[in-house]
C-alpha cells in the first residue's frame, strides 16, 4: 500500500460536562490546530448573537442536534475530526452524566486514549472515577489527566500535585497502566497546544503533543493470529474460476502465506495459499487489515468461522462470563432469549446469572440488588445456542467483545466484554 | 514506529472496507446511492476493492433531479460501462408528473428536497433494504451523530434521538420487512482525507472538480453556473470565471470557487488551507441552521 502520506490515526475519547471545560478544550484544540472554518465560526457567532451571548461561544461547535442546541447539553456521542503534520485524530465526544454511561461506553469502545477532565478547584470528584473507570473496563490503552482551569488556581504546582497524588491513589485498582497528567487552561490555551509560560515548574509535555506521539503500535494485538470470516468471494468468471477467498479484517496477530491454520470451529486445517487485496499478494498482514486470504486446501469455510494458528486457538466456549453495560430502558427479563453478536457470527443467548452490578463511581460489587436497569454494568453469565470462539476482552477487543440484540425489536439492548 | 502500523489512509479503506462487506453479509437487497460526487464516486472504488476479483455485488441508484450537470451524467454512464453494474435511476421528475411531489414555486426552484420522495420511492420499489452513501460525520453537525449503519422505519425516516449504540465494529443490521438501512462506510473520513485518497489511488471524477472556465453569476456569495434551470434577475449579469466545484449537487444550487488548482496535487493542496467549510457554497444548507436535520429525518440521503 501507499507510502504517501506519513501520518497515524489516533482515537481518542473525552467524557465530562459542561462545567470542567470539555467543550472549551475541544473548541481550543481545533482552533489552535486550524481546524475549525471560517463559515463554520460565522454559524457560531450568529447563534451566539440570537442568544443575546456578547462572545462567540466555542462550545456551540460541539453541539449537534436541535434539542442539543436548545438544551444546552451533548445527548449522543458526536465524532469530531482534526489533523496535524504527525497524525489525524478522530475524537468521541460523549456526555459525561450518568445517565449517558451507555454513551461513554459507546465513545470508549473504538478509543487508543482517553482524556479525563478534572477542575483544578475541584479536585478528584465522582464524575472523574466514573470515566477513569470506565476507560480501564473498556480498555483504553492510555489516559491522559488534563487538569483543566490551572489559571484559577493562580497555576499553582501544588494545586496539581495534590490532585495528581488523589487520582494516583485512587487509580491503583484500575487496569490501566499508561496514565499522564497535565496541567492546562483550555480557555487560555495554557499546554494545550502551546507550551505554558505561567507554569514553568511543569516539565512535561503539552497535550497536543502527548497525543501526536503516544505509542500505538502495540494497542493491537500482533501475537494471537484471529481472522474472522466476513464473506466468501467467489468470482466464477476468467481467470478466476479457482478463485475461492475468505474476506475479512484481521483481528488479530500477523499472518503470512504458507502459515499453517486451523479453521474453527470446524478444527480442519490447511496452509494459506495467499493473502489478496485489490491492490496485489501480501507478503503478511496484520491488525486491522481488511484482506482476502486463500487456503491451499478446499474446506468448507463460511461467515462466522475464524482462521486462526494451529498452536494458538480461542476458546471454544457456550458459558461466556462478561461484563456487560446495558445500553437500553428496557431491562433484562430473567427468561428472555437475546440475538448475541460477536466477530462475524451470531447465535441466541439467555442471562444464567446475575452476579454483582459494579458501581461506576467506587467500583464497588452489589450482590443485593441484581436488578440491571439502563446504563447499569454488572457481571453476568450468559449460556449460548452454539459454542462462540471467544478471547478475553483484555487480549483483544475484537474477539472479547459482544453485543445483545433483542428478537423482536431488533434494538441493540447491551454490550458486553468477556472475561 | 513498529512496522505494525496502518497508515491513516490505509487504516481508514480497510474500516470502509469491512464496512461494505457486512452489509453485503448482512443485507439481502443493498445498492449503493450514487450521485456522481466525489464521495459516492470513492464508495464505489472502494465497493470495487472489497469485493475484488468479484464485481461490485450492487447496482448504483441515482436519484436524477433533471437539473444536472451534463458532465456529471457523462461521468455516471461510463463508471457503470466500466465496472460492469447495474444503474437504477430514479426520476424526480416522474414523481412531479405523477403528482407525488410539488416543483417548488416561485422563480428559481430547487429539486434538491424533491430528490426524497424519489428517493424514497425508488427504495421501496426495488426493495432494498440497505442503501450505502457516501456522507461523513465532518460535514455537518447533523451528520455527526450518524451512526455507520443507520436505521430507518418503514416511512424511510431518521429518528436521531433513538438511534442504536454502535460500539466496536460490531454491526447491528437486524431489521423488519419495509425498514432499511442507511450506511456510510466513509462516516470517519473529512474532507481532505478523501481528496488525499483519490489522489493516491489515481481515482477519476468529474472534471467539473477541477479548475475550468465557465459561464456564472454570482449569487449569495459564490459563483453559480449558468444553466438552462436558472432564471437571471436584471442585476445578474453572466461572467466568464475559472472556477472549482468542491462538492455537486444540483446544477441550480451547487457554488463554486474562483480556482487556478487544474490537477489533483493542487486540489489536495487548496483543500488543505482552505478556510471554508466545501458546503458553505450549498444553498441547500443556508436555508436554516437545522435544515440538514430536517430533511435527514424525512428520509433524504
Amino acid at each position: 500500500m501507499s507510502t504517501y502520506l506519513d501520518t497515524e490515526l489516533l482515537r481518542f475519547t473525552t467524557a465530562g460536562s459542561v462545567d470542567d471545560g470539555k467543550s472549551t478544550l475541544i473548541g481550543r484544540l481545533l482552533f489552535d490546530t486550524k481546524s475549525i472554518f471560517e463559515d463554520q465560526l460565522d454559524q457560531v457567532k450568529k447563534s451566539s448573537d440570537r442568544k443575546g451571548l456578547a462572545e462567540a461561544d466555542l462550545s456551540l461547535l460541539t453541539d449537534g442536534l436541535k434539542d442539543e442546541r436548545e438544551q444546552g447539553i451533548t445527548i449522543d456521542v458526536a465524532y469530531r475530526y482534526f489533523a496535524t503534520p504527525k497524525r489525524k485524530f478522530i475524537i468521541a465526544d460523549t456526555p459525561g452524566h450518568i445517565q449517558y454511561t451507555r454513551n461513554m461506553v459507546t465513545g470508549a469502545s473504538t478509543a487508543n486514549c482517553a482524556l479525563i477532565l478534572i477542575d483544578a478547584r475541584h479536585g478528584v470528584v465522582e464524575q472523574t472515577c466514573r470515566h477513569a473507570i470506565i476507560a480501564s473496563l473498556l480498555q483504553i490503552p492510555h489516559l491522559i489527566i488534563c487538569i483543566n482551569k490551572m489559571d484559577l488556581v493562580d497555576y499553582q504546582e501544588d494545586a496539581f500535585q495534590k490532585i495528581k497524588k488523589d487520582f494516583e491513589s485512587f487509580s491503583s485498582k484500575l487496569d490501566v497502566t499508561d496514565i499522564r497528567f497535565i496541567p492546562i487552561s483550555a480557555l487560555n490555551g495554557d499546554n494545550v497546544v502551546n507550551r505554558s509560560e505561567k507554569m514553568t515548574w511543569y516539565e512535561g509535555s503539552t497535550l497536543l503533543y502527548t497525543l501526536e506521539n503516544l505509542h500505538i503500535g502495540s494497542d493491537y494485538n500482533h501475537i494471537d493470529c484471529r481472522f474472522p470470516v466476513q464473506t466468501v468471494i467467489r468470482p466464477k468468471k476468467e481467470p478466476y474460476h479457482d478463485f475461492r477467498g475468505y474476506a475479512g479484517r484481521i483481528a488479530g496477530g500477523v499472518f503470512k502465506p504458507g502459515d499453517e491454520i486451523t479453521v474453527l470451529p470446524s478444527g480442519f486445517t490447511s496452509k494459506i495459499k495467499s493473502i489478496e487485496t485489490f491492490d496485489g499478494s501480501l507478503k503478511e498482514a496484520f491488525a486491522p487489515m481488511s484482506v482476502t486470504m486463500q487456503l491451499t486446501d478446499d474446506l468448507d469455510v463460511s461467515r462466522g468461522d475464524m482462521l486462526v494458528r494451529s498452536n494458538n486457538q480461542p476458546e471454544l466456549n457456550q458459558d461466556i462470563e462478561i461484563m456487560v453495560c446495558w445500553l437500553h430502558n428496557q431491562a433484562p427479563h430473567p427468561r428472555s432469549k437475546y440475538i448475541i453478536k460477536h466477530t462475524t457470527s451470531e447465535a441466541k443467548a439467555i442471562i444464567k446469572n446475575v452476579r454483582y452490578l459494579l458501581d461506576v463511581n467506587t467500583l464497588h460489587r452489589n450482590i443485593e440488588n441484581r436488578n440491571i436497569g439502563m446504563n447499569d454494568v454488572a457481571r453476568i453469565q450468559l449460556r449460548t445456542t452454539k459454542p462462540l470462539l471467544t478471547d478475553a476482552y483484555r487480549k483483544n477487543r475484537t474477539t472479547g467483545s459482544i453485543i445483545l440484540i433483542d428478537e423482536s425489536t431488533h434494538e441493540t439492548l447491551a454490550a458486553g466484554m468477556i472475561i | 514506529m513498529s512496522n505494525y502500523n496502518l497508515k491513516h489512509l490505509d487504516e481508514l479503506e480497510s474500516e470502509s472496507i469491512f464496512v461494505l462487506r457486512e452489509v453485503f453479509a448482512q443485507f439481502e437487497n443493498p445498492c449503493i446511492l450514487f450521485s456522481g460526487g466525489k464521495d459516492s464516486i470513492v464508495v464505489t472504488h472502494l465497493a470495487k476493492k472489497a469485493f475484488h476479483p468479484a464485481k461490485i455485488p450492487f447496482p448504483l441508484v441515482h436519484i436524477d433531479t433533471g437539473h444536472n450537470f451534463p458532465e456529471t451524467m457523462a461521468f455516471r454512464d461510463k463508471i457503470v460501462a466500466d465496472l460492469e453494474v447495474r444503474l437504477i435511476v430514479g426520476l424526480v421528475q416522474e414523481s412531479i408528473n405523477s403528482g407525488r411531489s410539488k416543483e417548488e414555486p416561485g422563480k428559481n426552484p430547487s429539486r434538491n428536497a424533491l430528490q426524497t420522495n424519489t428517493l424514497l420511492d425508488t427504495i421501496e420499489l426495488h426493495q432494498f433494504d440497505a442503501c450505502i452513501g457516501g456522507a461523513r460525520r465532518d460535514e455537518e453537525k447533523a451528520r455527526s451523530k450518524e451512526r455507520f449503519f443507520s436505521h430507518r422505519d418503514e416511512f424511510g425516516q431518521w429518528n436521531p434521538k433513538n438511534q442504536r449504540p454502535e460500539l466496536w465494529n460490531i454491526f447491528n443490521g437486524k431489521h423488519h420487512k419495509g425498514e432499511h438501512f442507511r450506511v456510510f462506510p466513509l462516516s470517519n473520513w473529512t474532507e481532505i482525507d478523501v481528496w488525499q485518497y483519490i489522489l493516491m489511488e489515481s481515482i477519476q471524477i468529474p472534471s467539473l472538480y477541477f479548475a475550468h472556465k465557465r459561464e456564472v453569476i454570482r449569487r449569495n456569495d459564490s459563483w453559480l453556473p449558468v444553466s438552462e434551470y436558472v432564471q437571471l434577475n436584471e442585476k445578474e449579469i453572466p461572467l466568464q470565471k475559472k472556477i472549482r466545484f468542491r462538492t455537486l449537487g444540483d446544477i441550480t444550487i451547487t457554488g463554486g470557487n474562483e480556482s487556478d488548482a487544474d490537477t489533483l496535487e493542487k486540489i489536495v493542496n487548496e483543500v488543505a488551507v482552505s478556510r471554508q467549510t466545501e458546503r458553505g457554497n450549498r444553498e441547500d444548507d443556508k436555508r436554516s441552521e437545522t435544515s440538514m436535520e430536517d430533511r435527514k429525518k424525512q428520509g433524504y440521503f
